[in-house]
């Protein structure tokens, strides 16, 4: 295991390094003089000197790159241009935002999509199941920006306690009320901002969890150790969730592994539905105004936030099924 | 029928393809074959089809609601699904649309399709470093999620439709290259490809003669679902504006306009995405059921 894990380390590390090379490069495949792009075509004097200063946009292309990444490793990402703050402290203001938002989705996809697939899967063919399956088809099918949108109109107008966009206190915040005054408003001002962007994008995970739950349970339950359970005289709600609710949320597991990673693309334009302040909605904003320091700094951020909860994932697989052996 | 003529019983009754009798079984290919018939046949003759002129503007109909198809008992070719913010007619739009979402869906999956299948195929067949670093590189393509991907390259590239197509493009060619490689791999070593060695056929036509007409179905496969991809990806550019510019229409930029009229209008941002829906519906449904008939191996991806 211990080798597996420094294994996988290794291989993050170039896999990372390939990434910086593609995030450095954005601004060098934009068509024309980086400089002018960024600063636009009435740039000073003095504005130049300081890009070139922070990039060295006047030398070779291999060592640009290395005064970037070494500048990078000890966490100097430039500063924006339009905002004159340090790329880093932009990012970390709105990282936790991202993060909780794709944490809620998927606390809301597995929190409505297992039950869900477990009633389709008990009750087969009844008017629940083939309910909840129409609903999944479409939400997987549906963009989670355009649900997103549909909730604000339908939903978020006409129900008063539900604000349209921007963020509550953050869960950290929330959590410090309970624990300190035992105060639940914080935490329920917290939800009530949070739910429906966090519903929005977890719309097609949510889908795709009721299927593969409602599939998986389906399979499980034909097989001879569920009929031997049943032949004991086992009551029904004992087989099924003691004994094939277990193997059969295995592959759940992983498809919920695979999906969180792409939370965290797909809240890039939730983001922006929700006004919410997260680094989706920074990127979104710097590319309308050019600021490529902002831009490169947040897309290496996510990335590797991207690869870390990858590699989370793989290494928890092998704790949840001990049938993986990793060599 | 065979039974009237009993003289033919002698000779062998013709029976269909047993693929091609699966494919006709399959609903879900036919459910989705349906909607991207319809999607094709809106693409093809929209500009023909259209109510109203999908560009023509009147102030004083901005946001006109959804008056149906029927008003007072007479047929109604006006305003069918409402009006968007400088009065045009939704409906005309979003046939006009459609094209859009279909010819990038269909140019950046035919990228990724040859760019991937030959990457793949390559990676595959020769092997040892060449394999290496063509996987590589696409392990840190995928190491950022797929729209975060295309956003920066079109954030690079500039905002335009050309540029999200190449971008959507880019985004879904390590996944093809992976599957075809793994394809490759697993017929390279069949004897038939010895065969064909060993009567003196050099490698590019084993490659593309012998391994990959047997290695085509999971292409195909991710390929249609590739299109439902491609389309969403589309509409997610055009909507924070890097996609589709006007005067252009597309689906993905009517629902960034409609966005700024939410609580007035909700309609013009209704029906676009429904479409977009129903589309990318239509090519998961066939996607799956091809991936059904043809080839098992892909289930779970």
């Amino acid at each position: 295991m211990l080798k597996y894990v420094v294994r996988r380390l290794f291989s993050l590390v170039f896999i990372l390094l390939g990434v910086s090379i593609i995030v450095f490069m954005l601004v060098h495949l934009a068509p024309g003089d980086p400089v002018r792009i960024m600063l636009g075509e009435d740039a000073t004097e003095a504005d130049v000197e300081r890009l070139n200063r922070i990039y060295g946009f006047d030398r070779p292309l291999p060592v640009q790159y290395f005064i970037w990444l070494g500048n990078a490793l000890q966490g100097d990402l430039g500063t924006g241009i339009r905002s004159n703050l340090p790329v880093t402290l932009l990012i970390f203001e709105r990282m936790p935002a991202t993060i909780e938002l794709a944490l809620w989705s998927l606390v809301l996809a597995i929190g409505v999509g297992i039950p869900l697939g477990v009633v389709s899967a008990v009750r087969r063919n009844s008017w629940i199941d083939f309910g909840s399956m129409f609903a999944a088809l479409i939400g997987v099918a549906a963009p989670n920006f355009w649900v997103g949108l549909i909730l604000l109109s339908q939903i978020a107008l006409y129900v008063t306690w539900l604000p349209i966009g921007s963020r509550g206190p953050s869960f950290p915040d929330a959590l410090w009320a309970i624990a300190t005054r035992l105060d639940f408003v914080v935490f329920w001002d917290h939800f009530r901002y949070v739910l429906l962007p966090a519903l929005a994008l977890g719309t097609s995970i949510m889908a795709l969890i009721t299927r593969l739950t409602r599939s998986s349970l389906l399979e499980v339950l034909g097989r001879d150790y569920v009929r031997t359970a049943r032949a004991k005289g086992l009551r029904e709600f004992t087989v099924v969730y003691g004994h094939a609710l277990k193997n059969a949320l295995l592959p759940v597991i992983t498809v919920v592994g695979v999906q969180f990673g792409a939370l965290l693309g797909g809240s890039i334009v939730i983001e922006v539905v929700f006004a919410w302040p997260g680094v989706g909605r920074l990127i979104v904003s710097a590319i309308s105004q050019r600021d490529f320091p902002v831009v490169q700094g947040s897309v290496l951020m996510l990335a590797i936030v991207f690869a870390l909860v990858n590699l989370l994932v793989d290494l928890s697989y092998s704790l949840v099924n001990p049938r993986i052996r990793y060599g | 029928m065979d039974s009237a003529h009993p003289a033919s019983t002698a000779a062998p009754r013709r029976r269909m393809n047993p693929t091609l009798r699966r494919v006709l079984r399959n609903k879900s290919i036919m459910f989705g074959s349906v909607i991207i018939v319809g999607l094709v046949i809106i693409a093809l003759i929209g500009p023909w089809i259209t109510p109203m002129d999908p560009l023509r503007q009147d102030i004083w109909e901005r946001y006109e609601a959804p008056q149906g198809i029927w008003v007072n008992g007479e047929f109604n070719t006006r305003y069918i699904l409402g009006a968007d913010e400088l009065g045009r007619d939704l409906l005309s739009r979003l046939i006009i649309g459609a094209r859009v979402s279909l010819l990038v869906g269909l140019i950046a999956t035919g990228i990724s399709l040859v760019f991937g299948v030959v990457l793949g195929a390559i990676s595959g067949y020769v092997g040892g470093m060449v394999d290496d670093i063509i996987m590589r590189v696409m392990d840190v393509l995928l190491a950022l999620p797929g729209i975060l991907l295309a956003i920066a390259i079109v954030a690079a590239l500039g905002p335009n439709i050309v540029n999200a197509m190449i971008a959507i493009a880019v985004v879904r060619i390590p996944t093809m290259a992976r599957v075809v490689r793994s394809d490759v791999l697993a017929v390279k070593n069949e004897e038939f490809v010895e065969a064909a060695r060993a009567l003196g056929q050099n490698h590019v036509i084993v490659l593309f003669k012998h391994i990959l007409i047997n290695a085509w179905a999971p292409a195909l496969v991710l390929a249609t679902l590739g299109m439902g991809t491609a389309i969403v990806a589309e509409a997610a550019l055009s909507f924070l504006g890097l996609g589709t510019q006007p005067p252009q229409v597309s689906w993905g930029r009517m629902l960034s306009v409609g966005r700024e009229a939410i609580r007035s209008a909700p309609h013009v941002t209704l029906y676009p995405g429904l479409a977009i829906t129903i589309v990318v519906l239509g090519f998961s449904l066939l996607g799956d059921g091809l991936r059904d008939v043809f080839d098992r191996r892909l289930k779970d991806t």
